[in-house]
């Protein structure tokens, strides 16, 4: 799958041949026109070392965590911590995070805050974005200040958090959710792609007898799958994200979202409460090396954005742009 | 249709802004039931906080941290992502391009607990370079603790975390230019360079303008949870920023009068600086973030 960028230069996309290898092209790049000129060659290896270190830079810690959490204790101890090359598969690691404990319980609850957040999230900004798409609805303009105003004018931390507080929602994980769902930003990003859909459309559905409800979901929905996508891609990591609004309104250690204790057992150094039970797990005749048990977590907070990602990503450029260009 | 969403915004949104006011109080949490019966009965004391503010030397020491901040990333971080666009734009091969693309997003969406982890994990003290440089017999440098370079540290974690989605915007822009005045130029003898720069540059020049502007008005954020992160590690001589000073003045050490002061500045200065970078521009003859009308 390669995204590329909507019209971003003259690139073919090469057609799946099924039968035997065609003879390749005589041009080596198909791709550059002719009146471009080939680059020089100090050029292109300094892009070529460029690309090459960004790549590295990502690709190499994601790396060294996942082999370390997969490592055993003599390995890590070889390595003297951690490790980059594998020598074996021991999933002890995740076997002890996932047997009940802090990790377990925190994977649950940022499930819940994610899936529960997104879809609060996602239906609201949709009825907002498509109320404000129809131009010469009621209080059109105004509605649609109130909500570009919140690009200008910012709560402070302080008066926030006194009314989250007041509004008893401390220590409810409903403070994680309702003072973040919405995003203006996706809203407007949302709008742009509805007011796309031509009205001709639309009129023709209510002549029909099509209620605005139906014509939204029926209509207007399937012809926006992709924006939709990409900003339930962007409220989703929001939530599984969320990390100080859980230390500043969450106090029970068992409402603690995957990014706290995160960072209580890599930043903060506290030693992983992983289980209650220490001894006796299935099929592990050890306790495993508390690096790989962090190395664990940290796979395991990554994961959901690697895993959901690669679906969304060719959507991108469409869903971003239409939004940073319009709005 | 969009009256549920305008209620959060009104409740989560216009009622905490309004409830600045407190900055012009001594609130006390403890003379109400709840934080509305509180306020009604907290003393009004005019600019108080405001001048108790200005005269703390800490609340100094964040704003300037927070503007070196700003200011070396202007310089540091702000060109990259062009940088970066144009090579992507530049690689002929799309499959190349993709594969590049979609690695150098990902970090984007991990969230600053990972990336300070991953951070720590690489350049640690107990991380790997560190635990090289010891098989190497080289004494390793504390990078993440210490607080000289910590400018230069928050920077490489901003770069690493936001470098490829940064690009994006510029990508976009640069697909937008029409590739006729590029075949033009070349048939008038204008080479790769003169093309950048004739052609290139002002085709992205809106985009640039505007992401200026937005981070102008942005000169008082300079991000939160990477800061609160960091804090303990570096001491709050180079870590506290604006945010942080607010958060430990009111909610930790329960001055609240004073953080709502403090927060209540930076709204008001990041207002006035983006709506002074809008008119410049428009002064320029630039679009900007909003039109004129």
């Amino acid at each position: 799958m390669t995204a590329q960028l909507s019209g971003a230069g003259p690139v073919p996309a090469a057609p799946a041949t099924a039968g035997p290898p065609a003879p390749p092209p005589r041009r080596r790049h198909p791709g550059r026109p002719v009146w471009a000129g080939r680059p020089s060659t100090s050029l292109t290896i300094g892009k070529g070392v460029v690309l090459t270190l960004l790549v590295a830079a990502v690709l190499v810690p994601l790396w060294a965590v996942l082999v370390t959490s997969l490592a055993s204790r003599g390995t890590i101890d070889d390595a003297g911590g951690m490790v980059m090359i594998p020598r074996e598969f021991d999933p002890s690691a995740y076997i002890t995070i996932f047997s009940g404990g802090d990790v377990t319980r925190a994977v649950w609850v940022s499930t819940l805050v994610t899936v529960a957040g997104t879809t609060v999230s996602l239906v609201l900004t949709v009825l907002a974005a498509y109320g404000l798409s129809r131009p010469g609805s009621v209080a059109h303009r105004g509605l649609l200040f109130y909500f570009l105003l919140t690009f200008l004018i910012f709560p402070g931390l302080v008066p926030s958090y006194l009314v989250v507080t007041g509004l008893g929602l401390k220590d409810s994980l409903w403070s994680l959710i309702l003072p973040s769902a919405i995003s203006v930003f996706n809203l407007v990003v949302i709008r742009a792609f509805f007011m796309n859909v031509p009205a001709e459309l639309l009129d023709s559905a209510r002549i029909d007898g099509a209620g605005e409800l139906r014509i939204l979901t029926r209509i207007v929905l399937p012809l926006s799958k992709a924006v939709i996508a990409v900003v339930g891609l962007f409220y989703a990591v929001g939530y599984w994200n969320v990390y100080f609004n859980a230390v500043l309104y969450i106090d029970s250690n068992d409402k603690f979202p995957i990014q706290r204790v995160l960072q209580s057992y890599i930043l903060a150094g506290q030693s992983p409460n992983v289980s209650g039970t220490s001894v006796n797990l299935p099929g592990v005749t050890a306790y495993p090396p508390t690096l790989a048990v962090k190395m664990a977590v940290v796979v395991v907070t990554v994961i959901p954005a690697v895993i959901i990602y690669p679906f969304v990503q060719r959507h991108f450029t469409k869903g971003v742009i239409t939004g940073a260009v319009k709005g | 249709m969009a009256a549920p969403a305008a209620v959060l915004l009104l409740v989560f949104h216009y009622l905490p802004t309004l409830g600045n006011i407190i900055a012009f109080q001594d609130y006390n949490p403890f003379v109400g039931d709840d934080p509305l019966d509180a306020f009604l009965n907290s003393e009004w004391i005019g600019f108080g906080n405001f001048e108790a503010l200005f005269r703390d030397p800490l609340f100094w020491d964040a704003v300037r941290n927070t503007l070196s901040i700003t200011a070396f990333q202007l310089v540091f971080f702000f060109p990259l992502p062009i940088l970066l666009a144009l090579i992507l734009n530049s690689v002929v091969s799309g499959r190349l391009r993709g594969f590049v693309q979609s690695v150098v997003y990902l970090p984007h969406f991990f969230s600053w607990v990972l990336v300070v982890t991953f951070f720590v994990q690489m350049f640690g003290g107990a991380g790997l370079l560190a635990q090289e440089m010891r098989q190497a017999g080289l004494e390793p440098w504390g990078i993440m603790t210490n607080p000289d370079t910590f400018i230069v540290l928050v920077t490489a974690e901003a770069v690493w975390k936001d470098l490829g989605w940064g690009a994006i915007v510029f990508l976009a822009a640069l697909s937008a230019i029409d590739q006729n005045l590029y075949e033009a130029a070349a048939a008038d003898g204008a080479g790769r360079w003169r093309r950048l720069w004739h052609i290139t540059l002002p085709g992205l020049r809106p985009v640039i303008v505007l992401l200026l502007i937005m981070r102008l008005g942005d000169a008082l954020s300079v991000g939160f949870e990477q800061f609160i992160l960091q804090r303990e590690a570096v001491g709050r001589q180079a870590a506290e920023v604006l945010d942080t000073f607010v958060y430990y003045q009111a909610i930790s050490t329960q001055q609240w009068g004073l953080g709502a002061a403090a927060g209540l500045f930076k709204a008001v200065v990041g207002l006035v600086l983006i709506l002074t970078a809008n008119k410049i521009a428009h002064r320029l003859g630039e679009q900007g973030v909003y039109s004129k009308s």
